[in-house]
């Protein structure tokens, strides 16, 4: 049983290593504030009303240049909508496809649809933003170190630049943003949204629900992932308990 | 019937078939009634975690591959697919993305025990080895796995690890376009390596089946290092093993468990769900946790060709291992003061692998090569040396008449039952 706590434990060691070897963050850069997620922890899941305004959000602010094309409009019925709620956001926008006589068209979405991107390709979207790309969002919380403050912090980051700091021209000043320079515009300020349930709209609001919502659509498995867990860990700690006594059983007459 | 095998086996069905391929014998011989010493502790274990872990490798990878699109253009695309719309998909590939990091665990520990309790001296040398050939194709296997999200550090480990032969002098640079099938990691590097991926794990389960025939010519070694003497020192392998490792891999699904489902990218690092993008280069490209201390030897030395030459050193040496130690006393246990060089070898390596994760710069920079300088010196220096100057302390007798004070028992006298292992 010794051999086994030391073997634990060095398992443990190797597993909590990587937390010491995590490299460090860049110079320069700030530390995060820190949000209590609803989504954060071992039994955490989507507040999913918060969840459907940062799809507002989303909707209305960040869709006309990023894109959110690992997600299909089906996608929303996890955060609470119903199907007739999701077919009819889908019919709201129009797909590029090809008509029936091979010319490029466009029809209504549906729910199987991926989310429609604002721009046909790189280019275009870089044309369209002074050079700069503005990322695809289906991943951006898992893409970032402490991804969810990450977006938070740069959302709400947006100040003016200290004095003598050279703004290259078209830029904006972040606290967040490594580098302290990001063509994205400043997208939420307060009131930027109207929320249909009275939830107040200050702009640290509207950030954390937008990003609750990427969030979800960055792991659109969260809960059901945490849930099996929970059931998987308990029923092996039983068969660990179970295994243990039948070992001690048939070791007890060897000497 | 001249030719056929006496099977023993009752079972009419089973006789017959092993008259003709005596499997049912083999198994009974080698997993059944196999003599092993009966005072294992759970460290050997290991091995057969290892076992189950390159099977839970082979079987999630079969399934991913079967949802897997190996092109620079949908590769990423397809992993995120496999996450969001394959049945189970995100199970796959966070068991598969941390049964990765969950092999090298069990294996790294599986090698810390073999050093501590000389399992690798006279008559396992082979077992060693061929274990080192396994820890080798592991290391190729997983990198070019962790390539195959198409990730940016997917792409810039590539980068970095393939450039690592361009050291070579003369032929390094076309062996380099050679690997790579192109002038930069590309489409055909991403097709070879995907192909390799699912290769090379093949590869492993036939040096794993020739690291446990060549175990089971010797006998397993124990906590003691002393060979057993007789039926009294040991235990069929089935029920007694079979049990205890069973206790083992229970724990280790506990803890590959509380990974899969709580904290999947853990291990990971943020970058690789970033696109691989060949024109922009990652603020820091780190290789994944298990490699970090190659990394660090490789960088300790200014000389790309000399780092490179000690990374590959690093596990060069493992092979000649068996006859660097020439000490005759397998455990350590008994060598007290190789004891503490066994700690601070552990020590090195931990520390290079810290170093490994940090710029190199600054105070990093003498760590990293004062603990590479000592990863060499243990092996080079110390094993040699010390087995010929240190005292080791009396071994016992047999396994089981270990000298604990109440000295040897009358035989025939059943001893107190043993503690737990």
């Amino acid at each position: 049983m010794r051999a086994l706590r030391l073997a634990a434990l060095v398992g443990a060691t190797l597993l909590a290593a990587p937390l010491a070897t995590t490299p460090a963050r860049a110079a320069g850069e700030v530390e995060l504030p820190h949000v209590n997620w609803s989504f954060s922890g071992l039994f955490g899941t989507f507040d999913l009303a918060s969840a459907q305004r940062g799809f507002q959000v989303y909707n209305s602010v960040c869709s006309s240049c990023h894109s959110l094309k690992q997600a299909y409009y089906r996608n929303l019925t996890g955060i609470g909508l119903n199907e007739e709620q999701v077919k009819a956001i889908a019919a709201s926008k129009q797909i590029p496809t090809i008509n029936d006589e091979g010319q490029p068209a466009e029809r209504p979405g549906l729910p199987s649809d991926h989310f429609r991107s604002p721009f046909p390709n790189e280019l275009a979207a870089r044309a369209a933003n002074n050079g700069a790309l503005p990322p695809d969002l289906s991943v951006i919380i898992k893409a970032r170190e402490d991804g969810a403050n990450y977006v938070h912090g740069v959302l709400t980051g947006y100040a003016d630049p200290p004095p003598g700091f050279q703004l290259m021209s078209g830029m904006n000043y972040n606290n967040v943003f490594p580098g302290h320079q990001i063509a994205m515009a400043q997208p939420l300020r307060d009131e930027t949204v109207e929320y249909a349930d009275g939830t107040p709209n200050t702009l640290d609001q509207e950030a954390r629900d937008v990003v609750t919502f990427l969030a979800y659509i960055a792991e659109p498995e969260m809960v059901e992932r945490k849930r099996t867990g929970v059931k998987v860990i308990l029923f092996l700690l039983l068969l660990t308990g179970l295994t243990y006594s039948v070992k001690r059983k048939l070791w007890s007459d060897v000497h | 019937m001249a030719g056929l095998y006496k099977s023993d086996v009752k079972n009419p069905i089973l006789n017959w078939i092993d008259s003709r391929l005596p499997v049912v014998t083999m198994m009974q011989r080698e997993y059944g009634s196999f003599p092993t010493p009966k005072n294992f502790n759970y460290f050997w274990a290991f091995g057969g975690l290892a076992m189950v872990n390159l099977m839970i490798m082979i079987a999630t990878g079969v399934f991913l591959a079967m949802a897997y699109t190996p092109n620079t253009l949908m590769a990423f695309d397809s992993v995120e697919r496999i996450m969001r719309d394959v049945n189970y998909g995100w199970l796959l590939r966070y068991a598969h993305a941390n049964g990765a990091s969950m092999f090298f665990i069990v294996v790294y520990i599986h090698t810390f025990r073999g050093l501590y309790y000389g399992s690798y001296k006279a008559p396992r040398e082979l077992p060693w080895m061929l274990g080192v050939v396994i820890l080798l194709l592991m290391m190729a296997t997983a990198f070019m796995g962790y390539v195959l999200p198409w990730g940016q550090m997917s792409f810039w480990g590539a980068t970095v690890i393939t450039n690592l032969f361009s050291a070579i002098p003369v032929v390094g640079e076309s062996i380099v376009t050679w690997l790579w099938g192109g002038f930069a990691v590309d489409n055909p590097t991403l097709n070879r390596f995907f192909s390799l991926h699912y290769l090379l794990p093949f590869a492993i389960v036939g040096v794993v089946f020739l690291h446990v025939v060549a175990l089971h010519i010797t006998g397993s070694n124990n906590p003691l290092g002393i060979e057993p003497k007789g039926p009294q020192d040991t235990l069929p392998f089935h029920p007694y093993y079979t049990v205890k490792d069973s206790v083992a891999i229970c724990v280790y699904f506990i803890v590959f468990a509380v990974l899969v489902f709580f904290f999947p990218n853990y291990l990971g690092h943020p970058d690789n769900y970033i696109p691989a993008n060949p024109l922009v280069t990652p603020a820091h490209i780190v290789p994944e946790w298990y490699f970090l201390p190659f990394y660090a030897i490789l960088r300790a030395v200014p000389s790309k060709l000399g780092g490179v030459a000690l990374m590959f050193g690093a596990i060069m040496v493992l092979f000649a291992l068996p006859w660097l130690d020439t000490s005759k006393v397998r455990s350590t246990k008994f060598r007290p003061i190789y004891r503490i060089f066994f700690w601070l070898l552990v020590i090195s390596c931990v520390t290079l692998g810290v170093v490994g994760a940090k710029p190199p710069e600054g105070i990093w920079v003498p760590i990293g090569q004062l603990a590479t300088a000592y990863y060499f010196a243990h092996f080079l220096l110390v094993l040699p040396i010390l087995g010929k100057l240190e005292r080791p302390r009396p071994l016992p007798e047999s396994i089981s008449r270990p000298v604990l004070g109440g000295g040897p028992l009358p035989s025939g006298v059943p001893a107190k039952p043993m503690e737990k292992a």
